[in-house]
């Protein structure tokens, strides 16, 4: 660990390369640039996370620590290269004083030469992260909602300010619920006719897990609230019975579909290092994300007009499918007409 | 049927295999304890297994189901890449079952019949159903001919029955056929999957991605630019426990006529038209029918049996004093040849292969050593220590890639030296990079074939090495080599009649 107090971005980036000279300059393969920007109190969870995730993503993380006040404007960092941590570089810069209005001046000579930079903002984020100081410079910044007060408010903000490459670590959580939802999908179920999401109050990630599942299946989606933790329960219900994924203790699931027997499935709440791996895994714009911003306010407001189109659909099909996984051809066929009448909706927004 | 959650934008989304069973008969070999249990256990991990997933096991013991899942355990908490997660464990223990039974016995396949039967009633695997031969090759005619007589090799119109095998593909050209055709009296030849592990390193589909995906090594990839290329495959170890299986098979059965003739059809083949299991396959075929052996065998090739001595500072056995090893025997544990390729882009450029047991240290690679510059505008002393420049695929262990280039001594002479530059393959210990059996036995579930070698691959390479063999088998005993070296004098020969000489990897 090195230690510079009252320093300049470019003595740090000769800091670093002094170290890795010392090291005997082994080759880096680092594929990105990772900017904190965040404050005391988030700092060392979010530095731990990185510098664990950067055993997947070997990168260059640059912290970022806001210390505004009236202290003279300087500038402490504290670099770490290699070592037990992973095999990145680990910097942690502080701002004091007016230099916290000025993180981009610190960044921009730290960022790798033609690597891709990804900006994080552990806890608040602007409004607008890709008009941001800092994240002007990257192309994913990903925001965490869940750590926000007003996450309603919040989650309308990120979709009216949506650019492409904005993503978010409330919904990076529901990817293994999404992925076991898809799955069960994947079989013969019949067509989904209601979805009923439970989960612990104030929870973007339910709320963004509610409104893909809107966008995709085209009908009514409500959130129940309870203890949690998390994410409790998802119910699909569909024409041939119900699509149950609960997991009452944050740990194991239990699965259940129409004509096949309930089995238990994994399903843990990851650590923050595991969230941020994944986040890292793609840096291409995450147009799926944009659906499910779209579809919490479907979930919001469900416009009553919408709603009674939709309730027709079900009676209809329950009629013709009575038996198992032969009608489920015809099923599928008529989730077209609930696509058409999710239009009028987009309209009246 | 369109599954309206699913979209090829949404990324985050894992291949996750669909309802089905994996029955495994030899589940007592280390291969299943070692690998294969804990790579199923590293997949349900990552969540890519369906939550009916099923796992059976055959063998002759006489064990309860109950017997059974604790081997499995244990397998899992020894050997798995990934944390072992109690909820996890669950998951998957409750879709284990075993059947106690004989190969021969008709009433050990009915049994498993019962008990197929059930988990699709119980688990709800659908009728979806893998075998998993991991036994002897002698024995695939009766439980192929088994799974027949049964009715467990019979697919409901919407399922899938599939068989998944071990190398080696027989022993030679005719014994490869005669086992293409067992198992092709009961399985169509799209749900026959030759697992060999080698074809599921990261590294080896990085071999691809290297040569495909960028513009700067295609164009010296051939005979304009490239001197000669070396395919290497060494293990410290020895036979261990595997005289039974070993002694009359050998390095050249063992290793050379898959492992490392399948890394020089990827190394040599020409671009496919797509990543597809066919366009991969049509040219790795094209490559390997144009291999050519030199007309002189003996000059070109070498072969070994590893003598008592030291390795890695222990002393250890030679391969005449293995247990269970015939103190006659002619089965060599190093063999070495060299192949040319008769194309366009390869003549003139041989491929030297060499498989071992008991060198120096474990390490497999591929190496292509480039022609030197054709004119070097130095004095003769400033690059008398400049060689080829060398590119090498790290496939294991410490997966990567080095480029050996020459480069100026920092000092006030103009002096050239060779330095290395290495690329590290991503990181061993997370979840992202799996394991080659996790992804072959994911790719068998989801029934993706570009991984597997087809029938026709393998007779290939059969043709290739049947005539030394056949050379081999008339010379009688091999050379000794000192444990713990680089295999025997006559492979330097070898090399050094070429004007050339193995890299120490």
């Amino acid at each position: 660990m090195i230690n510079l107090e009252n320093t300049q971005a470019n003595a740090v980036a000769a800091a670093i390369n002094e170290e890795r000279r010392r090291m005997g300059s082994p080759t880096v393969g680092m594929v990105l640039t990772l900017l904190i920007l965040t404050d005391e109190m988030h700092q060392a969870e979010a530095l731990s996370a990185a510098s664990i995730a950067a055993r997947e993503h070997p990168m260059r993380v640059i912290a970022l620590i806001e210390r505004p006040g009236r202290d003279t404007a300087h500038l402490d960092a504290q670099i770490q290269v290699g070592g037990d941590e992973g095999p990145g570089e680990l910097i942690a810069c502080r701002l004091h004083g007016e230099l916290a209005k000025h993180a981009g001046s610190v960044a921009i000579p730290l960022l790798l030469p033609d690597t891709p930079v990804v900006a994080w903002w552990p806890g608040e984020a602007p409004d607008n992260p890709s008009s941001d100081p800092i994240g002007m410079h990257a192309q994913r910044r990903i925001t965490d909602t869940n750590n926000t007060a007003s996450y309603i408010q919040e989650l309308g903000i990120r979709l009216s300010n949506y650019k492409p490459g904005d993503t978010d670590i409330a919904w990076t959580r529901t990817t293994p619920w999404r992925s076991m939802l898809a799955a069960a999908l994947d079989q013969p179920v019949g067509r989904v006719q209601e979805v009923v999401v439970h989960s612990e109050a104030r929870l973007a990630s339910s709320l963004l897990l509610a409104g893909w599942l809107r966008k995709r299946l085209h009908v009514p989606t409500k959130i129940v609230h309870d203890k949690g933790p998390g994410i409790t329960k998802v119910v699909l219900k569909t024409t041939q019975g119900e699509v149950s994924l609960s997991r009452p203790d944050g740990r194991v699931a239990q699965l259940s579909i129409p004509n096949a027997p309930e089995s238990p499935v994994a399903l843990p709440r990851r650590n923050m290092a595991e969230l941020l791996a994944e986040e890292l895994r793609r840096l291409d714009p995450d147009e799926i994300y944009l659906q499910a911003l779209r579809g919490v306010d479907a979930v919001l407001h469900p416009t009553p007009k919408s709603e009674a189109k939709k309730a027709k659909a079900p009676i209809k099909s329950k009629t013709s499918a009575k038996s198992a996984s032969s009608k489920t051809k015809t099923d599928s066929a008529k989730a077209k007409p609930a696509t058409s009448s999710a239009k009028p909706k987009k309209k009246s927004k | 049927m369109n599954n309206p959650l699913r979209d090829v934008n949404d990324r985050r989304l894992p291949r996750v295999a669909g309802p089905c069973s994996l029955i495994i008969f030899g589940v007592t070999g280390d291969l299943a304890r070692k690998k294969v249990m804990p790579a199923i256990y590293d997949l349900a991990n990552r969540g890519l297994l369906p939550p009916g997933f099923a796992l059976v096991g055959f063998a002759r013991r006489d064990w309860e189901t109950q017997d059974f899942a604790q081997i499995v355990h244990d397998s899992v908490r020894d050997h798995a890449r990934t944390e072992f997660r109690e909820e996890v464990w669950q998951q998957l223990a409750s879709g284990i079952r075993f059947v106690a039974g004989d190969l021969h016995s008709d009433e050990s396949f009915d049994e498993l019949r019962r008990v197929v039967d059930e988990l699709d009633a119980t688990r709800g695997t659908q009728g979806n159903h893998a075998f998993y031969l991991s036994i002897p090759p002698g024995l695939f005619p009766d439980v192929i001919n088994q799974l027949r007589r049964s009715g467990l090799a019979n697919a409901a119109k919407d399922a899938w029955r599939r068989v998944v095998i071990e190398k080696p593909f027989g022993h030679d050209t005719q014994s490869a056929r005669e086992l293409n055709k067992v198992v092709g009296t009961v399985f169509d030849s799209g749900s026959v999957f030759r697992i060999d592990h080698y074809l599921g390193k990261e590294t080896v589909q990085n071999m691809l991605a290297i040569r495909f995906a960028n513009a700067m090594y295609e164009p010296i990839w051939n005979s304009n630019y490239v001197d000669h290329v070396q395919i290497t495959m060494a293990e410290d170890i020895g036979i261990g426990g595997r005289a039974g299986y070993y002694d009359g098979i050998g390095a050249a059965r063992d290793v050379i006529q898959n492992h490392l003739l399948q890394l020089l059809a990827l190394t040599a083949m020409e671009e496919p038209n797509s990543f597809l299991a066919d366009s991969v396959r049509i040219e790795k075929e094209k490559v390997l029918s144009a291999l050519v052996l030199p007309r002189d065998i003996e000059k070109h090739s070498a072969r070994g049996q590893y003598a008592a001595g030291w390795q890695g500072g222990v002393e250890v056995k030679g391969y005449l004093e293995e247990d269970g090893i015939d103190p006659n025997s002619i089965t060599e544990t190093y063999a070495a040849i060299r192949v040319d390729i008769d194309n366009r882009r390869w003549a003139g450029v041989p491929f030297y292969l060499r498989a071992g047991k008991r060198l120096g240290r474990r390490v497999t690679e591929v190496a292509v050593t480039f022609k030197r510059a054709p004119h070097l505008p130095f004095s003769s002393t400033a690059t008398q220590e400049l060689s080829n420049n060398v590119i090498v695929f790290r496939i294991q262990p410490d997966e990567g890639m080095t480029v050996r280039f020459g480069s100026k001594v920092p000092g006030t002479a103009l002096e050239v030296r060779d330095v290395n530059m290495d690329f590290a393959y991503g990181d061993t210990f997370t979840e992202a990079s799996p394991e080659a059996y996790e992804r072959l036995i994911l790719d068998v579930l989801l029934g993706d074939p570009p991984l597997f070698p087809r029938h026709s691959e393998v007779e290939l390479q059969w043709k290739i090495l049947d005539p030394i063999l056949e050379r081999w088998a008339k010379r009688g005993q091999p050379e000794q080599y000192h444990s713990g070296g680089w295999g025997p004098q006559s492979a330097y020969e070898m090399m050094a009649r070429d004007g050339r000489m193995w890299r120490r990897p």
